[in-house]
């Protein structure tokens, strides 16, 4: 998928995007830039964007969208951006299955009608020690999880990504076992942090970075951040999730970001910043402790790693 | 058959071939044009050319056996000390740019994670290959005892290609098919050297 750098709101404009995002004409920008994003668009900055540093520069948008770990279009970080293109994101729809009142599929277009789309500048950390920063545009997970109304006995969530090896050719090749599973407790799902994003930089999300609706968890490891999302079942008991399935030494269920426990392959303590040179400190839960921790209070993390 | 002699004269081919990588990483490294997270590929490619450099000596130590390649032998050295070049380049850039000379954090990664361990014990057992590498030394030590001290580059091929399998997270195939080429290698030479002669006895 080709975009023109016209399409594309200026990185200029977003450095200084917290003023930015109140002007009604930026409001504008990001509608008219994006064509499913035809949902109504929050135009008040996000609370949840004011846990960025004064050093937390945005990464750029060819950044974003020529580094990325997606093995469904191969293991290479550069893989994805260039072997997507015969990905078809649309339509797509959503199955909602499991333990709720409301099971059902739901068009992307029927949920982006029930949404209000919001931007998050989030940072994402890899597991691989690496990080950028994001601004996103989606709607919080909770809002699906609403829709599905869940049974007191759903306790957590698993998400599924699309199995299409004819459009993903890393999934003709068993890299991972397929499709790719993820999984969250349910107050992890519902939490305000948690989104399901459909878009950067107020371009619809491009098939390397999990078109057209992938979930993002900012204080998880980059994994956790299931990209293009096709189902979401409840059940009751903690569900699989693909690298803790195949190595379950290195990647436990909940892999939050935690600079005290070590990876056996990646010091968890530092991490490259994309773009800059020297390493900077990782911040527990990516620095934000003070909205989740009380989540994994008496929690021992080195053991729920 | 290639002669020796015709074989001197694409020497210098194989050695711009072996060293133009090195020149055009670091160029893309000054240009910003070696991916979006330059170091990370920096260090990935000069490991995988040290490691790719290894199983080359070990190619030409046992494809040179046969008559009509003996050729070869002419340039296992300069392989050798290539191999060393990137593998030393590969471990500077691990010092230098990925964690910017913190040394003390640098050890501990070194005892605490078996890949890197592995890698820098590998990078570890080179280094007698490359002080005797010289032919003065080698006539000083006697072929014997050089020899001996060179099939240090066993461990050290095991040794650096189970880093790099360690250090793949999913789809292991090609660090799997270096150790696979190195154990084929390491038993064809030992069947020859230890077998056959005591079957001859």
């Amino acid at each position: 998928m080709k975009i023109l750098p016209s399409e594309i709101t200026p990185y200029k404009n977003y450095i200084n995007r917290r003023k930015f995002i109140k002007s009604s004409v930026a409001a504008g920008v990001f509608i008219g830039a994006s064509t499913t994003l035809k949902a109504s668009h929050l135009a008040e900055d996000n609370p949840f964007n004011n846990q960025l540093d004064e050093n937390d520069k945005l990464n750029t948008f060819d950044d974003i969208t020529t580094y990325n770990n997606f093995y469904e279009f191969g293991m290479g970080k550069t893989d994805p951006s260039e072997n997507s293109s015969n990905f078809n994101p649309k339509p797509w729809s959503i199955s909602l299955e499991g333990l709720i009142n409301n099971p059902q599929v739901l068009d992307l277009e029927k949920i982006l009608n029930k949404v209000t789309i919001e931007d998050r500048v989030y940072r994402l950390r890899c597991v691989e020690a690496w990080s950028m920063v994001i601004p996103w545009q989606g709607f919080p997970l909770s809002e699906i999880i609403k829709i599905a109304d869940p049974l007191s006995s759903a306790k957590f969530i698993q998400l599924v990504t699309v199995f299409r090896p004819e459009e993903m050719p890393g999934q003709k090749r068993r890299l991972l076992p397929w499709p790719y599973v993820e999984g969250l407790r349910m107050d992890e799902a519902m939490h305000p942090l948690t989104i399901l994003s459909t878009g950067l930089y107020g371009h619809d999300l491009l098939n390397q970075s999990g078109a057209p609706i992938r979930l993002v968890v900012p204080w998880k490891y980059g994994f956790k951040s299931i990209k293009s999302v096709t189902t979401i079942k409840f059940v009751d008991k903690q569900p699989d999730a693909t690298w803790s399935m195949l190595a379950p030494s290195e990647y436990g269920f909940y892999s939050n970001v935690n600079n005290n426990v070590d990876h056996p392959r990646w010091s968890q303590s530092t991490e490259r910043r994309i773009g800059e040179f020297k390493r900077r400190k990782t911040l527990m839960f990516n620095g934000y402790e003070e909205e989740v921790s009380y989540m994994y209070e008496g929690m021992d993390l080195k053991k729920y790693y | 058959m290639i002669s020796t002699n015709t074989f001197r004269k694409i020497k210098p081919i194989i050695f711009l071939a072996i060293i133009a990588p090195s020149f055009l990483w670091t160029f893309q490294l000054i240009n910003g044009s070696l991916g979006v997270n330059p170091i990370e590929k920096l260090m990935d490619n000069l490991g995988e050319m040290g490691l790719r450099l290894i199983i080359a000596t070990l190619l030409i130590s046992s494809l040179s056996e046969f008559k009509k390649l003996r050729f070869l032998i002419d340039i296992r050295r300069m392989i050798g000390l290539f191999a060393f070049f990137y593998v030393s380049c590969h471990f500077l850039t691990y010092i230098a740019l990925d964690h910017f000379f913190d040394i003390s954090f640098i050890i501990k990664d070194i005892l605490k994670r078996p890949f890197i361990t592995f890698g820098f014990l590998s990078f570890v057992l080179l280094i007698p290959l490359v002080i005797t590498s010289p032919k003065k030394i080698l006539k000083k030590l006697g072929y014997n005892v050089w020899k001996k001290i060179h099939y240090l580059i066993y461990p050290a091929a095991l040794l650096s290609s189970v880093h790099f399998f360690m250090l793949v997270r999913a789809n292991k195939i090609e660090p799997a098919i270096y150790i696979f080429i190195i154990l084929v290698l390491l038993l064809y030479r030992f069947y020859y050297k230890v077998i056959v002669p005591r079957l001859a006895q």
